[in-house]
């Protein structure tokens, strides 16, 4: 164990983060540096670091660190500056409620139910995995059907396999991930199927976790269905027609006990529908300012529960901003407002965040919709960008310059990605 | 918990004439006149009555014979009971107006109605009477309102009223403006059938009945003095036996020598959707019935969240629990002419369960050629609906077949009451959590499940991660046990000392994780 239990739990804080993952983590780090004074981080968890202690491989840090570490070693790095920062760590304690006023309801098996307030609050609850409720796989119900997330906590965290023989459904890194771990441990993965004519993952897990162990991928194929009573005995894959249905008549069945799924992660934003917050139906995330603030004042939010991030690092980075704003609202030193509204145009499926200010520097985060090589990003007529391929899978980073914006007027402006000819 | 106050109507019709009363006076005559057969060398054998199955027919008889000086066995073949066709039931307690009154099943429904309300306070589980629409989209269908309306006038159904769109409007704003009237009945609710089973045991459990689990029965043998009932490593001597083997009835029937109806599975797949949805519906919505399906609905359930479903297809296969996209598309082509603001994308889960129907679509209850041998089959919708006046009945069925029923007089028909804490007004949790922190500790984050409401559910019978879901909704959210998985594993692996690669879904080889070889293999290599 890193953290500790602090001395003392205060009734009201300046900064309460919610969740102590990578982004709850660097919020809490933005906050202090911003003076704020007292700061608490909540989790769930016996130890803050989040999903990070069970992602054992390397390939964490890139960006940040400008050196390659494994999950626990970056948890590790924030953890270590959390402490000497003197921010209060909460764990195995669970915000089960925010209120409107910042007053938040936790729970937890050693403090039982208390109520502390918040001057400002971070959202830094991270993201879940789809299941196979949320796509509908038709079949039985047996068990061995679960996401790759609970695959690696049962095989990193506690050392148990999930099964002999797998078949994967999905390309997200995860479950790319899943494929050279449960390779490793000496189970036999048959294969990864994904719906989409591209993987869903980055080019490099697709490289490292599957070619380098000839592990087949199949794209424009699912799963489509599942047998066995007590446990999953085989599935039927089949590739799919353009409507991302399976083709009759073309499916063929792989023998295995488990099927995991890698088909997304959804961000995890209870406590935002409990706060009402405006959301973006695209991310399933809060609607935020340039300064990571949600439509409630006060309440900021960082990281997967905004929109789902690639990369830690990126988590990081755009997690710290959120807690140098909500530290910078407790001393009342608020940037002014944004006056410009990004809209996604052709080819773009978000912006993050939602509004900017043409006073300051700011990093534009979005996804394509399809993949494009040779193309160009716009941002309305004020810049372009040229890119040599786009991919929904590679989230899209713009920094955008005051000067760019020098003598734009307007108050809102499109991004699109259009290919170059 | 019920505030009842909201339907007036039941008062004015309240105290119901309560046919148990008469029938147990009949039952304890009956009983007098039987002791000396009994004294006279029926008291070798084992059981009195031994009840097949364990879903929630078996269930409610199991608890309705609790009642009497007897002693019972139920006898069912997965790893705990309700975990059959029960499990997937819609969960609704029908209003009591839509079978034909010419059936048993139509006589039953209503009688079932009226005792789920003292069920529930006695036994905890989720039950609300919400009410429920029958919607017409022509002229013709209003014409079908107006027909049921008499006929449940007639069954002296309160309440029943014909909603014109206005009215419609105002109370589901969400369903189509296509929709020309509305048949309300308040007396239909809905329930969380798989907790009416756990607690039905538990109450009979708790008054002597024994119940055996894991136990398939495969052959019956008639003796003189009553049947003795072969299972996996026993055989159980009992007078009467109690065919409630749902799916598997005529096979059992079979077995007794009275195989002479057929079961013909019909399944039904339903959806459930995200909680976000909660409170789009709140009255449970029927399309028209047809003679075989009461249709595809919109299902507020107890616990808030909205289930669509089930379709009715014929299939030969009993164990065909299986989705499938067809059905999906069926469902969902089905329910967004009823409520449009409903899609796919809405769902978090789905399954499908089988109605254990038969040639004629009615209830078979009743003694057969086969003395001492009691048929409880072919029970369909609203079978949920008529457990406790089937099981009366069957009670009444055994009397009338010579045993003797004493009324026990120590009989105590309440349980411990299951907590639900995130149901609870925050001053009782922060007392609860005050008193043990385990009601403090989240196990599940979706449903707010506690560890403390966890281990109880162990404590009353859960052995399975299915057990401990059905018991507590642990793993029935948007998240689908993809947090709770584990929790929910070591906290059975601590109570019940069992190996986490021990611990099963819902038993048989519903294995969840396997421990590394290592070991064996250095075992092997040594070798």
């Amino acid at each position: 164990m890193i953290t500790r239990r602090p001395s003392q739990i205060h009734s009201v804080y300046d900064v309460v983060v919610a969740g102590g993952g990578p982004a709850g983590l660097a919020a809490a780090l933005g906050a202090r540096e911003q003076g704020a004074e007292r700061i608490l981080v909540v989790d769930r968890e016996p130890e803050a670091g989040g999903i990070l202690w069970q992602c054992i491989h390397a390939g964490f840090g890139l960006h940040h660190f400008k050196e390659e570490l494994t999950g626990p070693e970056y948890a590790q790095r924030y953890l270590e500056q959390v402490l000497e920062n003197e921010i209060d760590v909460l764990t195995d304690t669970f915000v089960a409620d925010i209120s409107r006023d910042r007053r938040l309801k936790l729970m937890s098996g050693g403090d039982g139910i208390k109520a502390i307030a918040a001057r400002s609050v971070v959202l830094g609850m991270g993201a879940r995995e789809r299941t196979r409720g949320a796509i509908r796989i038709p079949g039985t119900r047996p068990a061995g059907v679960m996401t790759a997330g609970l695959a690696q906590k049962m095989v990193n965290m506690h050392g148990y396999l999930p099964g002999k023989r797998v078949v994967i459904l999905g390309s997200g890194d995860i479950g790319l991930i899943m494929a050279r771990r449960l390779t490793l441990e000496g189970i036999e993965v048959a294969g990864v199927f994904e719906i989409m004519p591209h993987a869903n993952g980055l080019s490099r897990n697709i490289v490292q976790c599957l070619h380098d162990f000839d592990i087949p991928l199949y794209l424009s194929h699912t799963v489509a269905e599942i047998h066995g009573r007590d446990r999953v005995e085989k599935v039927t894959v089949a590739p799919v027609d353009e409507k991302m249905r399976p083709i009759p008549g073309k499916g063929w069945d792989i023998e295995c006990d488990t099927l995991l799924l890698s088909i997304g992660l959804i961000p995890e934003n209870e406590l935002s529908r409990q706060l009402n917050l405006r959301m973006d139906p695209v991310t399933s995330g809060p609607i935020v300012t340039s300064t990571m603030e949600t439509s409630m004042d006060g309440v900021f939010a960082g990281g997967n529960v905004v929109h789902i991030h690639d990369l830690v690092d990126f988590v990081s980075q755009e997690s710290l901003l959120a807690g140098r704003s909500a530290g910078l609202a407790v001393t009342g030193q608020r940037p002014p407002a944004d006056n410009i509204r990004l809209s996604p145009g052709e080819n773009v499926a978000y912006c993050v965040p939602h509004t900017i200010s043409t006073d300051r520097p700011h990093t534009v985060y979005f996804r394509v919709r399809k993949p494009l090589e040779k193309c160009s990003i716009r941002f309305g007529d004020v810049l372009e960008k040229k890119l040599g391929y786009v991919f929904p899978a590679e989230m899209v980073t713009l920094k955008v310059q005051p000067k760019f914006l020098a003598n734009f007027h307007g108050d809102a402006l499109s991004v699109d990605v259009v290919p170059r000819d | 918990m019920l505030d009842f106050a909201h339907i007036p109507v039941f008062e004015s019709v309240l105290p119901f004439p309560n046919p148990a009363g008469a029938m147990q006076e009949k039952r304890q005559r009956q009983s007098e006149a039987n002791k000396n057969q009994e004294r006279s060398g029926i008291g070798r054998m084992t059981y009195d009555v031994t009840i097949i199955g364990g879903g929630v027919i078996g269930c409610a008889i199991a608890r309705e014979l609790a009642r009497y000086r007897l002693k019972t066995v139920l006898l069912e073949k997965q790893c705990e009971v309700g975990f059959g066709t029960s499990k997937s039931n819609s969960g609704i307690i029908h209003a009591g107006h839509h079978s034909d009154t010419r059936t048993l099943k139509g006589r039953l429904e209503w009688e079932g109605n009226q005792r789920w309300d003292a069920l529930c306070e006695q036994l905890g589980f989720g039950f609300e009477r919400i009410g429920e629409l029958t919607i017409a989209f022509t002229e013709e269908q209003r014409a079908k309102l107006e027909a049921l309306l008499i006929q449940g006038r007639e069954r002296n159904i309160p309440g029943l009223e014909i909603w014109e769109p206005d009215r419609i409007r105002i109370e589901e704003p969400a369903l189509t403006g296509e929709i020309i009237a509305a048949l309300h009945a308040p007396t239909a609710g809905v329930i969380n059938p798989y907790e009416a089973c756990f607690g039905l045991i538990e109450s009979a459990r708790a008054n002597g009945v024994e119940v055996i689990v894991d136990f398939p029965v495969s052959g019956l043998k008639k003796r003189d003095e009553g049947w003795i009932v072969v299972g996996p490593d026993r055989e159980i001597k009992t007078r009467f036996v109690i065919n409630a083997a749902g799916l598997y009835a005529d096979r059992i029937a079979e077995m007794a020598g009275v195989g002479d109806f057929e079961i013909r599975p019909r399944k039904g797949e339903e959806y459930l959707l995200d909680k976000r949805l909660r409170g789009m519906v709140k009255k449970l919505i029927f399309p028209l019935p047809t003679p075989t399906s009461k249709g595809i609905l919109v299902i507020p359930t107890f616990d808030g969240t909205l289930m669509v479903g089930p379709t009715a297809h014929l299939t030969p296969d009993r164990e065909n629990i299986t989705t499938t996209a067809e059905g999906s598309d069926e469902v969902f082509e089905s329910v967004r002419r009823i409520v449009p603001g409903i899609s796919e994308r809405d769902c978090i889960a789905e399954f499908a369960g089988l109605r254990a129907s038969v040639e004629g679509e009615d209830f078979i209850i009743g003694p057969t050629a086969a003395k001492g041998f009691i048929n409880v089959a072919g029970i369909q919708s609203p079978g949920l609906t008529a457990a406790p006046a089937i099981a009366e009945r069957v009670a009444d069925i055994l009397a009338d077949e010579g045993l003797g029923m004493d009324l026990r007089d120590d009989f105590d028909g309440g349980i411990p009451l299951p907590v639900r804490f995130a149901s609870l007004p925050l001053e009782e949790q922060v007392r609860l959590a005050e008193e043990d922190p385990r009601y403090a500790r989240i196990v599940c984050r979706c449903e707010h499940v506690s560890e403390r409401e966890t281990v109880d559910a162990i404590h009353r019978g859960a052995h399975t991660l299915d057990g401990i879901k059905f018991r507590t909704r642990a793993g029935m959210g948007r998240c689908q046990g993809g947090f709770c998985t584990w929790r929910c594993m070591e906290l059975l692996a601590r109570e019940r000392g069992m190996k986490l690669a021990e611990i099963t879904k819902r038993g048989g080889g519903s294995w969840i994780v396997r421990e590394r070889e290592d070991g064996e293999r250095e075992e092997g290599s040594r070798a």
